[in-house]
C-alpha cells in the first residue's frame, strides 16, 4: 500500500511542476509581448472544441501545425480565413489559394460562429512557447530524488540489520567457547549419553507408520499430479508478448473507451473481434503521440510514441504528409483466449441478450497494461456460470412463454441458464 | 500305449555325425549371434559410464519431458482486417443474389458467405422461375475452390500477362481479316453477353457465333422454333397437368435443363383427394419412372411408335401390354383435355413436333415464356466441325465449352483443332480443348463474375462476384470489352444494358439485391446469324435418328447422371461421391443392362465377402466407335434390348487422378441423338463398384419402411386400412406402439420450449439428391473416397435409400414374401432381378428418436438427448466405441475411420487450403475415431433462436429450417417447432399419411414420414 502512494506522489508531482511551469511561462510571455488581449484558457477550450480534430500545436495533421500561426499571418486575414474560408479561396486570394494546394487541397471548415474575441483567445493559446522541455527535466529531476532518497533508507536498514545479526553470532560463539574453556578449567566432566536408535530407523521399524506415511504421500502425489494434469491446456494468466504493445489501461481504463466501441462484433456476432486498423485510425490519425503524463515508470513516452508509429507502418500511413501509402503490413496478435475448435461460443448471446459485462469473463481488462487471459475457459467454469446465472429476461418476448412454462414446471421464481437448458451438451458442442 | 517312435525335424538329424546337430544340443543357434558387430567396441562399451539403468532413466525422462512440452499450448496468431469492408462481420454471414449459368445447370440462387469466402449454396426463394438447384449447383461452390483450375492466361503453353496476351489475340484477329473463325460458346442465355457478342462480331465480320450444348436440345428447340418462331424451350407447369404421360423423357432429372420437380410435386401431395396420374414409357429406369403411377418398359424404337399412337397414330404394332398400356393412357389424355400433358426425350424434330402439337392448347405449357437456356443447333454445330475438320475454319474460340472432349468424334476433332491457325480456348482449367489450344485464357469461376441471365422469357437475374478472383483470371465478357475497345468492364456494361432496356425505370441496386426481376422486356437473346445450310431442321426430317437405323443388337439411352451431368464438374469430390439414386453407385458410370440380356451375355453382378459389388465389362460397338471396358450393372426395370449409359464421365485432362471415373459416353453420342443402336460383347476383366446400398428390397419387413398405397383407398377407406399403427404385443395383447402402455421409457415432458421436427413427404421426394450435397457443405461431411465407400464407410448424414418392390406394389410384395418358405423368401429378397419393379426413395437421417437406442448405450454419455428434440452428439467426449452405430436401428450414424482433413491419404478438399475455405466455421471438424451423425442443423436452429432473442422476440414459424429442408425444391421436406400451434410442422405431424420409420422399434422419431399415396386408376 505504501509503495501506491509513492507511485502516486511521483507521477503527480511532474504534473504539478509541469502546470506550475506553464501558467508560469504563460505570465511572462503574455507580459513580454503584450499581443492583442486573448484569454489563453478560453482559447484553450475553443481550440479543443473546434480545433483539435484537425490540427495540432507542434506537428502537422489533417491541416498545419498552429502554434506561432498568429505570427506567420495578418491578424485581420486570420480571422477572415477561419470564418470562411472556402469562400477566400473561391475568391482567389493568392495566400488562400497557395495555403489550400500546400494542404493536400482539404478544405477547412467554415467556423461563421466564432466571434473575433474567441478568435484572438484561440491565437492566443496557439502563440504560447512550447513549454515540454522544462516539464521533461522537472520530471527527471523529480523521480531522481525521490527514488534515490528511498534507495538509500532501505538498505541502510538492512545493512544495520544484518551487521547486529552477524555481532550477535559471533557473540554467541565466542561465550561457549569461553564456557567450554571453563569447564575444562574447572574439571566438570560430562555425562556419556547412551546411544539412542538413531530416527530414522526407528521409522523403518515402525511398518504401520511407514503405511500409513506412503499411503499419504500416494494420496498427496495423487492429488497434485490430478492438480497438475487439470491445468494442462489451461492458459489463465497467458500475457504473451504482442507486436504491438497496445495498453487496455489506457484506452479502457484511463481514457474510458467502450469495449464495444472496438470490439463491436461482440454485440452481433459469435467473435468479438479484434478491432481492424482502420479501427485504430479513426482516433490515431489525430493522437500521434501520448500526453507525457501517460507516460509510466515502466514504459516512457517514448515507448509509447514508437508503438503508435508501429501501428503507423502497419496502416500504411505517412505522418508527414498525413496520408495513406497504401502499403500496409497486418498486424499479427497473438491470440490470447483460444477454445478448442469444438466448442461454440457466441459473444452476441452473452453481450446482447444476456446483458453480461465483458469483465465478467475477461476480467478487469482496464486496467490491464497487458492483456491476459483472466478466466481458465475451463468447461467446468462455463458451467458453472451457466449453474447460477439467471436467465436475463428483461424487455425480451423471446422469453416470455418458454420460462413462463418452465418457472412453472421446476417451481422457481427465475430460471438459471441451466434451467433453461443450457448444460445440454449440444448447445456448445457441435 | 506310448510308442518309441523317433520324429525327426530335419535330414540333417539322421546324419550321427553331423556337426551341426552337435552344435545345436549346446547351443541355441549353430553359429554365435555376432552381437559384437553391432554393439560396438566392447572395451568402449564397458569403459562408458552409461549402464543400461542409465539408458533407460534418460529413455523414460525424455519420453516424459517430450510428452510434458507436448502440453504446451501451440500460439495462435490472430490477423485482423487493416481495413475491415463495411459490409463484413466477422462471424456473420451475409448472403448475395446470384445465378449459376454454366451452359447445362442454370439457376438463381443465393450464396452464403463468410468473411469473403462464399461456402454454400441456397436457393432463391424470390425467384419464380429460378432453374433447379440441384445438386450439382449445391456442390459448385466447391468447383470455385478446385486446386487444379488455371492461375492466368498461356500462350503455347507459356504463362502471359493480360497485357501481352490481349496484343497476342488482337493481332492474330487483325492479321486473319477475312479468314473464318468460329465462336463456340455455350448457351448463356444472357442478354449482356449476347450484346456484347453482337457488337464483338460486328467489329470481327468473320467471327461467327454458334452456341454449342454438350448435351443437345436441338430437336425440341427446332421443334419450337418452326412452330412458334423462337429458339427457346417450351416450359410446362406440371402442377397444371392433371394427366402426365412422358415418352422417355426424365423430366425430374435433367430433361430440358430440368427445374420441372417443383411442379411435378404440387401436382403429386393429395389435395381434395386427388393427385395427377403418371404414366412414363422409358427404357432406362430414371427418376422419373421411379416416381411414375404406371412404369412401361419400352426400347427406344418403341418409344418413337408409342409416342407416334399417343399423338394419333395405331399402336398395332407394338407389343401387347404396351399397346394395352397405350391405349389406356390415350383414353385418360383424351379424358383429361387440356389438363393432359405429353412429352418425350426422343432427340429428333418429328417427334418433339408431335408432342409440341399435343401440347398446344395443354394448360400446363407456357409459350408466351418459353425457356432459354438451350441455344444449341446439331446441324449448325457440324457445320462447325466439318469446317474445321476439312480446314475451311481457319479459327476456333471456345467459351465454356469442352469439344475435345464431348464431340462424338473427337479424335479426329482434335487432331484438326490442333492445326488451326487460331485456337483460343476460355477455360476455367487445363481441360481437354485447352490443353490442345494455343492460347488458353483462364475464367474466373461463376462465384467470382458478373453476368446476367435470362432463364425464362421475362424471368431476368444476375450474378455478382462474392469473392475477388483466387487467381489471375478474367470472364470472357470482360476480354471481349477489352478486344472492341469498349468502357471500362462487364460490370458497367450489365449495369448500362439493364438500365437501359430491362430494368423499365426500376432500381439497380434492387435488383442485384434480389437476384431476380421480373420485366417484359424485349431483349435480343439469340445473335445467331443464318448460314447457308440453315439453322434449323424441317418438322419432318428425323436428322438426329440418322444413325439410329443402323445394325445393332441393343438399343442404348444415354443420359446425363444426377451427379455429374455433363461432366463439368468432374473434379468434384463431393459429386464423385454422391451415390446415384437408382443405383445408389458412386464413383463410376456404367451400363445398365436388363437380367435378361445380362444373362444372354453372361454378364453378372456380384457381390464378394464384404458385401461390396463386383461386374462384369462390355465392349460397347457403334459403327466405327468403340467403347472399352465398360463397366456392367444389372439393372432391374431395364427394358429387355435396351442399354443406359451416363455421359460426363472419363474426363482426364486437369483432373485429379482419384476423380478420374468411368469412361467417356460422349464417343457413342452420334448425332447428338441419346439413342442409338449399338453392339455389346463381354470383355475380360472384373469392376469394383462403390455402391452405398447393398440390399434392394424391404427384405419383406412389413409396412414399417415404405408405406404405401393408392389414391383409391385412400380416398374411400378408413385410415387404420392404409395406415395403421404398428401393434406391439402387451400381456398376451395387441396394442398399438403409440400407446403408454408399450413405452417401457419413463415420460419426457416435450411439450415446453421448442420441439424441432422434421416432415419428409415421399410422394414429393424425387430423389434428386439436392439434400445430400447441402448437408455435405453445411456440415463438413468428408469425402472418404471408392475404396473406403466400397467398404460401406461413406460419411453422408443425410442418404437417399432406394427400395425395388418385387410385386407391382410393396403391398403385393409383402404378402408374396408371406406366403413363401423361408428360403425362398431370402432369395427372393436378394435377387433384385425383377423385370419391372416399383420403386421408392427414403431419404434417412438420424431421426433424433425420443426413445433413442443409442443414447443408452453410450459408456461415456456423448450422445445425449436435448429438451429441443435433436439427439446430440458431443465429439469431444466420443471415446470411439461405436455401440451407438450398433445399437441405431436406422443405421444413420458415421464413424471417422480415419482422419479425412489434412491426411494425404484423403487428398480430397480437406487436404487443401484451397479446398477447406469451403468449411463452414460454424461446424467443428470431426477428427479420427469419433462418431457423428445428423444434428438436425442445430447450428442452424441456434442461430434462429439467438436471432430472435437478440431481436427480443418470438421466432416465427419458417424460420427454422436444416440445409437439407431449405435446399428441397419440391417441399417434401419441411421442418419446424411442433410446439407452435400455428407450425405448418404441426399441421404435417397430424396429417393422415404420416408414419415413423420401423415404428414398430418405439423409438418416438422425431422425423417422420407421409406416406406415398399412388394413382393407379387407369382410366
Amino acid at each position: 500500500m505504501k509503495k501506491v502512494n509513492f507511485i502516486h506522489l511521483r507521477s503527480k508531482l511532474p504534473l504539478l511542476l509541469l502546470v506550475f511551469s506553464l501558467t508560469f511561462s504563460t505570465t511572462i510571455y503574455s507580459q513580454d509581448e503584450a499581443a492583442p488581449g486573448g484569454d489563453v484558457a478560453a482559447g484553450e477550450a475553443l481550440f479543443k472544441a473546434n480545433c483539435a480534430a484537425c490540427h495540432k500545436l507542434d506537428a502537422k495533421a489533417v491541416g498545419p501545425a498552429l502554434r506561432g500561426v498568429a505570427d506567420k499571418f495578418e491578424r485581420q486575414w486570420l480571422r477572415d480565413w477561419i470564418h470562411n474560408s472556402p469562400a477566400m479561396i473561391a475568391s482567389g486570394d493568392p495566400l488562400a489559394v497557395k495555403l489550400f494546394e500546400e494542404n493536400n487541397r482539404a478544405i477547412m471548415t467554415p467556423f461563421p460562429a466564432l466571434s473575433d474575441t474567441d478568435i484572438d483567445n484561440i491565437l492566443a493559446y496557439t502563440s504560447q512557447p512550447k513549454a515540454v522541455p522544462a516539464a521533461a527535466a522537472a520530471t527527471e529531476t523529480g523521480t531522481g530524488s525521490s527514488t534515490g532518497g528511498e534507495g538509500v533508507s532501505n538498505s541502510l536498514i538492512l545493512g544495520a540489520l544484518a551487521l547486529i545479526f552477524l555481532l550477535l553470532v559471533i557473540t554467541l560463539y565466542l561465550v561457549t567457547n569461553t564456557l567450554k574453556r571453563i569447564a575444562e578449567a574447572q574439571g566438570v566432566v560430562y555425562e556419556e549419553k547412551t546411544k539412542r536408535t538413531p530416527i530414522w530407523r526407528a521409522f523403518v521399524q515402525n511398518q504401520f507408520l511407514v503405511l500409513s506415511v506412503s499411503i499419504f504421500l500416494i494420496l498427496a502425489a495423487g492429488y497434485f499430479a490430478y492438480g497438475y494434469l487439470m491445468q494442462v491446456g489451461v492458459d489463465q494468466g497467458y500475457a504473451p508478448v504482442q507486436p504491438i504493445h497496445y495498453s487496455h489501461k489506457i484506452h479502457a481504463g484511463d481514457n474510458q473507451i467502450d469495449c464495444n466501441f472496438c470490439h463491436s462484433s461482440a454485440r452481433q456476432s459469435k467473435t468479438s473481434g479484434i478491432p481492424s486498423l482502420n479501427v485504430c485510425m479513426n482516433c490515431h490519425k489525430n493522437i500521434s503521440e501520448v500526453a507525457p503524463e501517460t507516460a509510466t515508470e515502466e514504459y516512457s513516452k517514448e515507448f509509447y510514441d514508437g508503438e503508435i508509429a508501429k501501428l503507423y507502418k502497419a496502416v500504411g500511413w505517412d505522418v508527414e504528409n498525413q496520408a495513406y501509402t497504401g502499403k500496409t503490413e497486418p498486424v499479427k496478435w497473438v491470440r490470447i483466449h483460444n477454445l478448442p475448435d469444438f466448442v461454440y461460443f457466441n459473444h452476441s448471446q452473452h453481450v446482447t441478450v444476456a446483458g453480461i459485462a465483458c469483465q465478467t469473463c475477461h476480467g478487469e481488462v482496464q486496467e490491464m497494461e497487458i492483456m491476459e487471459q483472466f478466466a481458465p475457459l475451463t468447461m467446468g467454469w462455463c458451467i458453472n456460470c451457466h449453474k447460477e446465472t439467471n436467465v436475463n429476461l428483461e424487455n425480451n418476448e423471446y422469453y416470455a412463454k418458454i420460462h413462463e412454462e418452465l418457472s412453472k414446471k421446476y417451481g422457481v421464481a427465475k430460471l438459471t441458464i441451466a434451467e433453461m437448458g443450457g448444460l445440454e451438451c449440444g448447445k456448445c458442442h457441435y | 500305449m506310448a510308442s518309441n517312435k523317433k520324429y525327426w525335424k530335419s535330414v540333417e538329424e539322421l546324419n550321427e555325425n553331423s556337426a551341426i546337430v552337435k552344435a545345436l544340443q549346446d547351443n541355441e543357434f549353430v553359429t554365435e549371434i555376432p552381437t559384437d558387430e553391432f554393439l560396438g567396441n566392447k572395451e568402449v562399451l564397458a569403459a562408458s559410464s552409461t549402464t543400461r539403468r542409465d539408458f533407460l532413466k534418460y529413455v523414460g525422462f525424455t519420453t516424459a519431458a517430450a510428452t510434458l512440452a507436448a502440453c504446451e499450448g501451440p500460439v495462435v496468431k490472430s490477423i485482423p482486417y487493416v481495413v475491415q469492408p463495411d459490409e463484413i462481420v466477422p462471424g456473420v454471414a451475409n448472403y448475395y443474389a446470384s445465378t449459376m449459368a454454366d451452359g447445362f445447370d442454370f439457376a438463381n440462387i443465393l450464396v452464403k458467405t463468410r468473411e469473403g469466402r462464399p461456402i454454400k449454396i441456397e436457393k432463391n426463394d424470390l425467384a419464380k422461375h429460378g432453374g433447379s438447384v440441384n445438386a450439382r449447383v449445391h456442390a459448385s461452390v466447391l468447383s470455385l475452390y478446385d486446386k487444379n483450375r488455371l492461375t492466368g492466361p498461356t500462350i503455347d503453353g507459356a504463362g502471359v500477362s493480360w497485357a501481352e496476351f490481349d496484343t497476342s489475340v488482337s493481332q492474330k484477329l487483325d492479321s486473319m481479316t477475312g479468314k473464318e473463325i468460329v465462336l463456340l460458346t455455350q448457351t448463356f442465355a444472357s442478354p449482356s453477353t449476347s450484346k456484347l457478342i453482337a457488337e464483338f462480331t460486328a467489329k470481327y465480320p468473320n467471327v461467327r457465333h454458334v452456341v454449342y450444348d454438350a448435351v443437345s436440345c436441338s430437336g425440341a428447340l427446332d421443334a419450337y422454333q418452326n412452330k412458334y418462331g423462337t429458339r427457346a424451350l417450351p416450359d410446362y407447369d406440371f402442377s397444371k397437368a392433371e394427366v402426365i404421360v412422358s415418352v422417355g423423357a426424365d423430366f425430374l432429372g435433367d430433361w430440358q435443363g430440368g427445374s420441372y420437380s417443383r411442379g411435378y410435386a404440387q401436382g403429386r401431395i393429395p389435395k381434395n383427394g386427388k393427385i395427377s396420374r403418371h404414366v412414363q414409357f422409358e427404357a432406362n429406369l430414371s427418376l422419373t419412372g421411379a416416381k411414375a403411377d404406371k412404369r412401361v418398359l419400352a426400347t427406344p424404337s418403341q418409344q418413337i411408335q408409342i409416342l407416334k399412337a399417343l399423338a394419333g397414330g395405331s399402336s398395332s404394332d407394338l407389343p401387347e401390354n404396351i399397346a394395352d398400356a397405350v391405349n389406356k393412357a390415350k383414353a385418360q389424355l383424351q379424358k383429361a383435355g387440356s389438363k393432359g400433358l405429353l412429352i418425350t426425350n426422343l432427340p429428333d424434330v418429328e417427334s418433339q413436333t408431335l408432342a409440341l402439337n399435343f401440347n398446344a392448347s395443354s394448360d400446363a405449357i407456357d409459350v408466351t415464356k418459353p425457356l432459354l437456356i438451350r441455344q444449341g443447333s446439331n446441324s449448325e454445330v457440324m457445320n462447325v466441325v466439318n469446317g474445321i475438320i476439312s480446314g475451311s475454319i481457319k479459327g476456333l474460340i471456345t467459351v465454356g465449352v469442352n469439344p475435345v472432349y464431348s464431340l462424338p468424334n473427337n479424335k479426329e476433332f482434335a487432331d484438326a483443332y490442333q492445326k488451326l491457325e487460331l485456337s483460343l480456348a476460355f477455360a476455367m482449367k487445363q481441360d481437354e480443348t485447352a490443353s490442345l489450344a494455343k492460347m488458353v485464357a483462364a475464367t474466373p469461376h461463376y462465384l467470382e463474375s458478373w453476368g446476367d441471365a435470362q432463364i425464362k422469357k421475362g424471368s431476368f437475374s444476375l450474378a455478382q462476384p462474392t469473392i475477388r478472383p483466387l487467381f489471375n483470371t478474367r470472364q470472357f465478357q470482360d476480354c471481349l470489352m477489352q478486344w472492341t475497345g469498349k468502357a471500362p468492364n462487364y460490370f458497367m456494361y450489365i449495369k448500362e444494358n439493364w438500365t437501359a432496356s430491362i430494368l423499365e425505370g426500376g432500381s439497380w441496386n434492387k435488383a442485384l439485391e434480389a437476384g431476380v426481376l421480373e420485366s417484359s422486356a424485349e431483349t435480343l437473346m439469340d445473335p445467331i446469324q443464318p448460314v447457308a445450310s440453315g439453322i434449323k431442321e424441317e418438322a419432318t426430317s428425323n436428322g438426329a435418328l440418322a444413325s439410329f437405323s443402323q445394325d445393332g443388337n441393343y438399343e442404348l439411352t444415354l443420359y446425363t447422371s444426377t451427379g455429374l451431368g455433363d461432366g463439368q464438374q468432374a473434379n468434384n469430390p463431393w459429386l464423385q461421391e454422391f451415390p446415384d439414386p437408382i443405383t445408389r453407385a458412386s464413383w463410376d458410370n456404367f451400363l445398365t443392362v436388363s437380367a435378361a440380356d445380362a444373362e444372354e451375355l453372361s454378364l453378372e453382378n456380384y457381390h464378394v465377402s464384404n458385401g461390396a459389388l463386383n461386374g462384369s465389362y462390355v465392349n460397347i460397338t457403334l459403327g466405327t466407335v468403340k467403347v472399352e471396358n465398360v463397366p456392367v450393372i444389372i439393372q432391374p426395370g431395364q427394358a429387355k434390348g435396351s442399354v443406359g449409359m451416363a455421359l460426363g464421365y472419363g474426363k482426364t485432362a486437369a483432373i485429379q487422378e482419384e476423380m478420374q471415373t468411368g469412361v467417356n459416353a460422349y464417343p457413342l453420342y452420334q448425332n447428338f441423338s441419346e439413342i442409338q443402336k449399338v453392339n455389346i460383347e463381354k470383355a475380360g476383366g472384373v469392376h469394383e463398384f462403390a455402391c452405398v446400398q447393398l440390399q434392394s428390397t424391404m427384405a419383406g419387413r412389413s409396412n414399417d419402411i415404405i408405406k404405401e398405397t393408392t389414391l383409391e383407398i385412400f380416398n374411400t377407406k378408413n385410415i387404420s386400412e392404409w395406415n395403421a399403427v404398428p401393434v406391439v404385443d402387451y400381456d398376451h395383447a395387441p396394442v398399438e406402439v403409440r400407446d403408454k402402455k408399450a413405452d417401457i421409457w419413463s415420460p419426457f415432458d416435450e411439450t415446453v420450449g421448442h420441439h424441432f421436427n422434421l416432415s419428409i413427404d415421399l410422394n414429393a421426394c424425387t430423389g434428386c439428391g439436392a439434400c445430400v450435397i447441402a448437408c455435405h457443405a453445411e456440415n463438413n461431411i468428408p469425402v472418404v473416397g471408392k475404396d473406403e465407400v466400397r467398404k460401406f464407410r461413406d460419411m453422408h448424414w443425410l442418404r437417399i435409400d432406394r427400395y425395388y418392390s418385387a410385386g407391382e406394389t410393396f403391398k403385393e410384395e409383402i404378402e408374396k414374401l408371406e406366403n413363401l418358405p423361408a428360403f425362398q423368401t431370402y432369395k427372393t429378397v436378394e435377387v433384385p432381378a425383377y423385370e419391372n419393379p416399383e420403386v421408392a426413395f427414403q431419404p434417412v437421417m438420424c431421426q433424433h428418436c425420443n426413445h433413442a437406442p443409442c443414447e443408452t448405450v453410450c459408456p461415456v454419455a456423448a450422445t445425449s438427448h436435448g429438451r429441443q428434440g435433436q439427439n446430440q452428439m458431443a465429439y469431444n467426449r466420443c471415446v470411439g466405441t461405436r455401440y451407438c452405430a450398433n445399437n441405431c436401428p436406422y443405421k444413420v450414424r458415421r464413424f471417422n475411420w480415419f482422419l479425412y482433413s489434412e491426411n494425404d491419404e484423403f487428398d480430397y478438399n480437406m487436404n487443401n487450403d484451397l479446398g477447406r475455405m469451403v468449411l463452414n466455421p460454424d461446424v467443428v471438424v470431426r477428427s479420427r475415431g469419433v462418431m457423428e451423425k445428423c444434428s438436425l442443423c442445430i447450428q442452424m436452429t441456434q442461430k434462429t433462436i439467438l436471432d430472435a432473442k437478440r431481436e427480443g422476440r418470438p421466432v416465427k414459424d419458417g424460420e427454422f429450417t436444416t440445409a437439407c429442408a431449405s435446399a428441397c425444391e419440391t417441399g417434401a421436406m419441411v421442418f419446424g417447432d411442433v410446439n407452435d400451434e400455428s407450425s405448418e410442422i404441426l399441421a404435417m405431424k397430424k396429417n393422415d399419411r404420416m408414419y415413423h420409420l420401423l415404428e414398430s422399434t418405439g423409438t418416438k422419431p422425431n422425423v417422420f414420414y407421409q406416406m406415398i399415396v399412388k394413382n393407379t386408376a387407369e382410366s
